[in-house]
């Protein structure tokens, strides 16, 4: 009999939410236990088997000094390294504060500042380690996460699109909100995975994925001002939101605030 | 890593949501000091919510925590329809109770059957319980799907839902969608009921508070058992309104934690959550739960914390049978939501978030932008009542040998289901055995 592959999961600064969707695949879970050994998930089991291991799913951005160092030994002692999730991949919400004075930000919240301790900015795992892999999303999708898990254990790319929520609109026959609704939706520039959530409740994409692959925000938010006159401050919230650090979605939001400079 | 004599280390507390650290100094003779830190690392929520648009704050807030994210989406919009001056249709409040019931349920059942049933049968996971009680965890996950389906129709996803904004839903679900989530609710039913009967068989330490009672601290109405709507009351007679809530709670920083601890009158711990709601609330249970309440024979009052397994299953029969009353009364609204336009505003609400009670509090300008926002959420409510119960209990508990004792502690605090991540991860426990040194 083969070994086990030995899967850990790891949490960085977030809100649990996107290692929760492996405990929220009731169908599939107790197989995938019984398919590998789930060697390091805190969440889930107090059991810890120490590495290396074959694959590390790793939550969370980097936000406090201890975590460039935990974030350097799960590259150590991983065979590969996911990303999961827009705080993995993108900073997060959280990266609002690489905009901002940490400082202002601490003591908004803390009475104490000095009892503190953490990084200016909120930053993505690939910013600090090779990654193998990231899969978008706040959340990530379960299905998504469980297809990247296989690709990873059988060795092979991941069955991951990265064109744009319109594509999956357009695949499920789904109004365009953008159109018929005059709506400044996200989904022209925002990677697919959610299944054009947003839409099929007749709302507007809010991005929680992330820039697609080579998007064009500056003509997305030229047209929403010129042809739906959207107000500048909505265009920039809906850039700067769960993906704010994200290169594509960052530098476009820049370039309204700063009145078009680059 | 080495070790050092007379000390017990835990890099982390593992099944709950977030990172902690527990530190326990003592000697033969006493408990010297207990210190629940959390080291989750901050967000700063309530800072970056200045200047954003009132409408963002339900999915913004949200985000503060990926197991109770309905939770905060109904403080956030009561309380913007509060600084708004209006209240949704009855239909969108039913809905919004039907979605509630759907989280209770799914959250609940994580932490009965994942986190915290593995503590009593000194396992480590739901997967080795799988092995044992295979038929005990196939109900549990089925059931946890059930209350995600809820979440799923109505919220458009399990996690960080898109479909609720202030003043109602961006879609209305459709009848044949209701019914059909209906239909696996009977089953639901029964299962949350055998779920309740074996919490209920499972070994319980006993632990008395009868020197130090707890104060319990949850929304109440005559009509419905707590979720969004009700007046703040307590075991000792408070009965206060969301916007009174400052009044009488005050947050502390202290240095061991990255959550602010919240205390009644200055000084007072406090604990929230099921064990509060059930023991005030007992008459507006749902029928088969206080039934089997009795049947069980857990009923108010009722404080032994290692048997809020057994209210949390309680409250699961309740959300199922709850939500089930819902789809079986509901009246669609006119409207998928109602708008009425931003001024400036206070808004307060409170409602009771799986874990207990949450707290919102917003300013807004006239432009609709948020100037302020202060979030109190359960598990930094219960942080110091969490650390007394351990303080009260050691010293009953020196007799047991050093792994035990450790583990005790583990599962003393999940009694409360702490969500690290909303009240700001890591926990380490590290018990001391040292002589008693002043600091």
């Amino acid at each position: 009999m083969m070994t086990k592959a030995k899967v850990a999961v790891w949490k960085f600064t977030s809100c649990d939410g996107c290692q929760l969707s492996l405990l929220d695949c009731e169908d599939e879970l107790l197989s995938v236990a019984n398919a590998v050994d789930i060697a390091y998930f805190m969440e889930a089991t107090s059991r810890q088997v120490p590495g290396p291991y074959d694959l590390s799913i790793v939550e969370g951005s980097i936000s406090t000094p201890e975590q460039l160092e935990l974030i350097a030994s799960v590259r150590a002692q991983s065979h590969f390294v996911v990303a999961i999730g827009a705080c993995a991949t993108a900073g997060g919400i959280q990266a609002l504060r690489n905009m901002a004075n940490i400082d202002d930000y601490i003591s908004t919240v803390y009475a104490h500042p000095d009892y503190i301790q953490t990084l200016a900015t909120s930053t993505a795992i690939s910013d600090h380690i090779h990654v193998d892999f990231e899969l978008r999303g706040c959340p990530i999708n379960k299905h998504q996460l469980l297809e990247v898990i296989s690709a990873f254990l059988n060795q092979r790319r991941p069955r991951i699109s990265n064109h744009s929520v319109c594509v999956e609109c357009k695949l499920e026959n789904t109004i365009c909100v953008a159109v018929s609704r005059g709506e400044a939706c996200m989904g022209p520039i925002t990677q697919a995975g959610c299944g054009a959530l947003c839409p099929r409740y007749h709302r507007a994409c809010f991005g929680c994925y992330g820039p697609k692959e080579n998007p064009n925000p500056d003509s997305l938010a030229q047209w929403w001002q010129t042809e739906n006159h959207t107000d500048k401050v909505k265009i920039i919230e809906n850039l700067s939101n769960f993906n704010t650090a994200a290169p594509a979605f960052h530098d476009a939001a820049e370039k309204i605030r700063t009145g078009g400079k680059p | 890593m080495k070790d050092k004599s007379k000390t017990i280390r835990v890099d982390y507390l593992a099944r709950v949501e977030g990172e902690g650290a527990l530190y326990i100094r003592y000697d033969d003779k006493a408990v010297h000091e207990v210190q629940l830190k959390i080291f989750e690392p901050p967000r700063f929520f309530e800072a970056f919510l200045q200047g954003r648009d009132y409408s963002e704050a339900p999915d913004i807030t949200a985000r503060i925590c990926g197991i109770c994210p309905v939770a905060y989406q109904m403080s956030s919009v009561h309380a913007m329809e509060n600084a708004l001056g209006f209240e949704a249709e009855p239909g969108i409040q039913q809905l919004r109770r039907l979605l509630y019931c759907g989280e209770w349920i799914e959250s609940h059942v994580l932490h009965i059957a994942m986190l915290h049933a593995p503590d009593f049968l000194k396992l480590h996971s739901a997967v080795d319980m799988a092995k044992l009680h295979p038929e005990i965890v196939q109900q549990a996950l089925a059931l946890k799907k059930t209350g995600n389906a809820i979440v799923n129709l109505l919220g458009g996803r399990e996690i960080h839902p898109i479909n609720v904004r202030i003043g109602g839903f961006y879609r209305l679900p459709k009848r044949e969608e209701l019914q059909s989530l209906r239909k696996s609710l009977d089953e639901a039913l029964t299962l949350a009921i055998a779920l309740t009967r074996w919490v209920a068989t499972l070994k319980l330490p006993t632990f008395d508070r009868q020197q130090q009672p707890y104060l319990f601290v949850a929304l109440h109405n005559e009509q419905e058992y707590p979720m969004n709507r009700g007046r703040l009351v307590s075991s000792a007679g408070l009965d206060i309104t969301a916007n009174e809530f400052e009044q009488h709670f005050t947050e502390h920083h202290v240095a061991h934690s990255n959550a602010l601890h919240c205390l009644m009158n200055n000084d007072r711990p406090y604990f929230v959550g099921p064990m509060a709601r059930f023991n005030l609330n007992f008459q507006q249970l749902a029928p088969c739960a206080k039934q089997l309440a009795k049947e069980v024979g857990v009923i108010p009052p009722y404080s032994n914390p290692f048997g809020s397994i057994i209210v949390r299953a309680l409250e699961v029969v309740h959300a199922v049978a709850t939500a089930r009353e819902l789809i079986d009364q509901y009246q669609a609204p006119e409207h998928p939501y109602t708008t009425k336009e931003a001024k400036a505003a206070r808004g307060y609400a409170i409602t009771e978030a799986p874990r207990g009670i949450l707290y919102h509090r917003y300013d807004i300008n006239d432009q609709g932008k948020i100037q302020e926002a202060k979030i109190v959420p359960p598990t930094s409510q219960n942080q110091k009542t969490i650390e007394d119960d351990l303080r009260l209990m050691l010293p009953t508990l020196m007799h047991l040998e050093e792994e035990d004792l450790r583990h005790r502690c583990e599962q003393a605090i999940r009694n409360y289901d702490p969500c690290i991540s909303c009240a700001t991860h890591f926990l380490q426990l590290s018990l001391d055995k040292i002589p008693c040194t002043t600091p």
